[in-house]
């Protein structure tokens, strides 16, 4: 599902983010990216989501070589990704339902399709008694459980997320990453940015590990607590 | 127990996502005309949620579109009103003194038979002094006088009128050099240069609107390149989400088309406010010459086409801003 082949991300100015990247996450699996701030965990999902290009080596998603997606065909390789972000990222002008609506209207599909997918996602992460309700006042794990359903309400073959428990107490976290796993178990390919290591310690995933840019380990999350 | 209701409930996550990968959505053609309404709809609410702002945008708009378009339905009141004086234009043939007054006849039954001779009328040198005695209120003086000074006059109404200044200009030159005439004057010359000043005024009309065309469309785009900027967050968020450039430029084109028909409505109100203002103040001074003339006012080709044109420059003036500033907004 997603192919990394020996791939660096040099930022003008001459700063390497990564270097000499090489990995493959098959479709259906489920895999963490852990490393210090600075590893470059985010600028590997930027690469991802063609937020950013690679300046060498070729990164593959769902068999497409990115390096060679024209601009405007971006929009459509998004439309495979589901993006949870750290911040959330939610409209906060909108309500909980146009929020999570929203990748549906862009893909244009119909209102009655768009209601049934949008009350589908919000029961997923229970929050589907409120869809009325503003961004703002809900709390910081029902928000970022809003920006999990708008991540799958268009049912993406690859689930990307950004530190998504950045902010949040163990126990929700748990939540969070128990979800994640949900969708996992129904074919979705999960990659998850984290530094959180006490939790992913207690699940049994693959673990990638960046430093300085590249990846010093790929192994199991359980091989963690043992090494360090 | 409370969080237990807080807990995802992954029910209908099988189901949902078996039916991957993502269908053709239904009724695609159907959901896209939907979306455009919907957007039509909403960014109207958008600018109706700041009714200042975009009241102020769309006084602008409103007085610089209504000063040309007032200035283009005043000219041609103008044009209306001088064109009922170009049936009345008439040439004026002074006869030599001393022609045989036979002579005068004949030459004004041979007029009649011209091209472009509508009608011909004979003052008779007798006639002329009694209507001078009449109007002038010189009589006396004229008592005095031992011979009538004033030459015999043909009138000829021309069939041409002035909007075919050439053949008329041949006319005169064919009268002067008849052996008899004296003079050939054509009579209210100045309704010409009346409709020579009106010429240069509706072409200063013209330049004047395109100049405050180019005004809305900077007004327009400042104000879109705001709205683009107030709204940088959710354009990347859409963006991330997979929002098209074609589906993220759509709000701001529709609110262009917002500015543009409300400024073309506010200029409408403006110019029939202003010659509502005027229409009585005109009547009476035209029932003081003795006219019928009404001031008129937007007709429907204009008032369409200021519809239209205010659209239009609020697409275009969008269309550059978008075109200009959203390509800059990226996510990173």
């Amino acid at each position: 599902m997603i192919q990394f082949d020996n791939v660096s991300k040099r930022y003008p100015g001459g700063h390497e983010a990564l270097s000499g990247v090489s990995f493959h996450i098959q479709p259906g699996e489920m895999a963490f990216l852990t490393g210090h701030s600075g590893a470059g965990k985010s600028s590997l999902l930027k690469l991802i989501a063609l937020i950013e290009r690679s300046s060498r080596g070729q990164v593959f998603v769902d068999g497409q070589n990115l390096s060679r997606l024209k601009g405007r065909h971006i929009p459509h390789l998004r439309r495979k990704i589901g993006i949870v972000f750290q911040s959330h990222n939610l409209l906060f002008d909108r309500t909980v339902f146009d929020n999570v609506a929203l990748p549906l209207i862009i893909a244009g599909y119909h209102q009655s399709e768009v209601g049934r997918r949008v009350r589908a996602a919000l029961d997923k992460v229970g929050l589907l008694n409120r869809d009325k309700a503003y961004p703002i006042t809900l709390s910081g794990g029902e928000q970022q459980r809003v920006g999990i359903a708008r991540a799958v309400v268009n049912r993406p073959p690859l689930l990307l997320a950004d530190e998504p428990t950045g902010n949040l107490d163990p126990e929700l976290s748990r939540e969070i990453m128990g979800l994640f796993e949900e969708f996992n178990r129904v074919g979705v390919s999960v990659l998850i940015a984290t530094h959180d290591h006490d939790l992913i310690s207690r699940l049994d995933h693959r673990l990638l590990t960046l430093s300085g840019g590249r990846l010093v380990r790929d192994g199991r999350t359980g091989e963690l607590a043992a090494s360090a | 127990m409370k969080r237990n209701t807080r807990k995802p409930r992954p029910r209908a996550v099988e189901t949902e996502a078996r039916s991957r990968p993502a269908q053709q959505p239904r009724g695609k053609i159907n959901a896209y005309f939907t979306h455009h309404l919907w957007v039509l709809v909403s960014s109207l609410g958008q600018l109706w949620r700041t009714p200042f702002s975009t009241l102020m945008t769309t006084a602008v708009i409103g007085i610089a579109l209504a000063l040309p378009a007032g200035l283009h339905v005043l000219l041609n009141n103008v044009q209306q009103l001088s064109s009922g004086w170009d049936d009345s234009a008439q040439v004026s043939l002074f006869i030599k003194q001393g022609v045989p007054e036979e002579r005068i006849r004949s030459l004004a039954d041979k007029l009649r038979d011209w091209d472009g001779v509508a009608e011909v009328r004979y003052i008779s040198r007798e006639q002329a002094l009694a209507e001078f005695r009449e109007l002038s209120g010189f009589g006396d003086a004229l008592d005095s006088l031992a011979e009538n000074p004033l030459p015999a006059v043909l009138v000829l109404r021309p069939t041409l009128t002035q909007a075919e200044p050439v053949p008329m200009e041949q006319l005169l030159e064919r009268l002067r050099q008849l052996d008899a005439v004296d003079q050939a004057q054509l009579d209210m010359e100045w309704v010409r240069r009346l409709n020579g000043i009106i010429e240069v005024g509706k072409r200063g009309a013209l330049l004047l609107g395109a100049l405050l065309a180019m005004a809305i469309l900077l007004v327009v785009g400042n104000t879109i390149r705001l709205t683009i900027y107030a709204r940088r967050e959710e354009i990347i968020i859409t963006k991330l989400i997979g929002a098209t450039n074609a589906f993220i430029r759509r709000p701001f084109l529709y609110t262009g088309f917002w500015y543009g028909l409300m400024g073309a409505i506010v200029a409408w109100l403006l110019v029939a406010v202003f010659l509502g203002l005027l229409s009585a103040p005109v009547s009476r001074l035209s029932s003081l010459y003795d006219s019928q003339f009404r001031l008129g006012g937007l007709d429907f080709i204009t008032s369409l086409s200021l519809l239209l044109s205010g659209i239009f420059l609020g697409l275009v003036g969008s269309w550059l801003a978008v075109g200009r500033h959203l390509q800059a907004i990226e996510p990173t």
